[in-house]
């Protein structure tokens, strides 16, 4: 290889390690929504109140340990079942601030009714 | 609280709240009139019947086996005060949650069984039921269907077609597209004008989505119905009264058997109400109602006044009215 094509390979390596570093930096890291786990059991949301940002895409990792449960708030826009054995994700960018009641929509047994969480978006 | 209520109309639904239920009265406003008869004959050939009055009540939230203080007190009571009526009601609707659910091998199937026990003390021809999530939401409606029959039906009476649907069985508070379409197929034979009434457990429209008092396809099944002037549903699961008109359907409430929950306007927890052991039937309370003739024909006024239940007495009813008009004939 010639000298000026040593220095071009080692030009296009540079570049190809900025962009490297680029991809790994803070910057490019918030672009991926925030990941937050709730689990679902009979009769509780676990944990039972979580904290959002308004305008923060955040996607939120649904379980169950045992049968199916709802997860239902009508205002931030989701109506979902929790099958136990797989997750659940749902994503949401929260417009408005305030506290968000979330139900199990989805018949468990004896506890159903009391079942609920809270979404709290400052 | 006193409601004077016209019954100037050709075909009236006037119902009343017995406090642990509420009674139905279906009746000819008109009279004997040439123009009544006419209006009669064309309904009763779209329905098979000709309209004539009856009366008919709905019960609902039972929930049989319910660890409360009341038991099955109030359902019994229900039971002796309809029979003790001077005009029996045609039909009884129980609109749903007649047992609490359980999963103890074998028990759910006795919860049923007593209701039935009780209710077939009921000296009046017919009763229907609906599931509520009590019943159904567990399995599916399975144990439910194979002591009662048949979760989402219709049937006609004297001119009223009744609509039972089911928003339980599916564990989620919907209907669905299955029954959606059975609907839409049911309801087709009728003219607007028909009196429909749907009884069902869950309201069909968001009274208070975070207490899981709404059905998620409410709205589609009221777009099924929205072309039928004289729609009145009747619902249980809220464990109050409550009154609530969209268009031309009128939605009612009927309070429970077992205990109550608050004004979901007033309070954010849905808490049940603390049993009162000096008034065990406090916010089951009656109606009292006094049925004045007028003067003038078809002038006719029900006259309406609340009043507290005691564990002695009940009387009285409170009125609403879903018109036919006869011009729409």
């Amino acid at each position: 290889m010639t000298r000026r094509g040593i220095a071009h390979a080692s030009l296009i390596a540079v570049a190809v390690v900025g962009g490297l570093v680029a991809a790994a930096s803070p910057r490019a890291r918030a672009q991926e929504p925030r990941i937050v786990a709730i689990t679902a059991k009979r009769f509780e949301f676990s944990p039972s109140e979580i904290t959002l940002k308004q305008g923060e895409t955040v996607t939120l990792q649904l379980r169950s340990e045992d049968t199916t449960h709802g997860f239902f708030v009508r205002p931030l826009g989701i109506d979902k079942d929790i099958p136990p054995d797989a997750t659940t994700e749902v994503t949401i960018t929260p417009k408005e601030t305030g506290r968000y009641r979330v139900i199990c929509d989805h018949f468990c047994g004896a506890g159903h009714g009391g079942m609920k969480m809270t979404i709290v978006v400052e | 609280m006193k409601r004077d209520l016209d019954r100037r109309r050709f075909l009236k639904i006037a119902g009343v709240s017995m406090g642990v239920g509420a009674l139905y009265t279906v009746w000819p406003g008109l009279g004997g009139s040439a123009e009544a008869a006419e209006a009669a004959r064309r309904l009763g050939l779209k329905t098979g019947e000709k309209p004539t009055t009856f009366t008919f009540a709905q019960l609902s939230d039972a929930h049989v086996g319910f660890d409360g203080p009341i038991g099955t007190r109030a359902l019994e009571k229900a039971v002796d005060s309809l029979n003790a009526l001077p005009q029996r009601p045609d039909l009884i609707l129980f609109t749903g949650d007649l047992t609490h659910d359980t999963e103890k091998p074998g028990e759910h199937a006795a919860r049923m069984k007593r209701f039935q026990e009780i209710v077939s003390r009921l000296e009046v021809p017919k009763v229907f039921h609906i599931p509520g999530e009590h019943d159904a939401g567990l399995d599916g409606g399975e144990l439910y269907r194979s002591v009662f029959g048949p979760t989402y039906y219709s049937f006609d009476h004297r001119g009223v077609h009744f609509v039972a649907l089911d928003n339980v069985s599916r564990a989620r508070p919907e209907v669905g597209a299955e029954q959606r379409a059975w609907l839409a197929r049911d309801l087709a034979r009728f003219h607007k004008t028909a009196p429909l009434v749907v009884f069902t457990h869950r309201p069909l429209f968001d009274l208070r989505p975070d207490w899981e008092w709404f059905t998620s396809d409410g709205d589609e099944v009221m777009s099924l119905l929205a072309p039928y002037e004289n729609v009145t549903v009747l619902y249980g699961h809220i464990h109050r009264e409550d009154h609530h008109t969209v268009g031309h359907a009128q939605h009612h409430a009927a309070r429970s058997l077992s205990f109550a929950f608050p004004d979901p306007a007033q309070v954010d927890d849905k808490k049940a109400i603390p049993f009162d052991k000096d008034q065990p039937f406090k916010n089951l309370g009656l109606r009292v109602a006094e049925h004045a003739h007028g003067r003038a024909a078809g002038a006719d006024t029900v006259k309406v006044e609340d009043v507290e239940l005691t564990m002695k007495e009940f009387s009285g009813t409170e009125g609403f009215n879903q018109i036919l008009k006869p011009a729409t004939f």
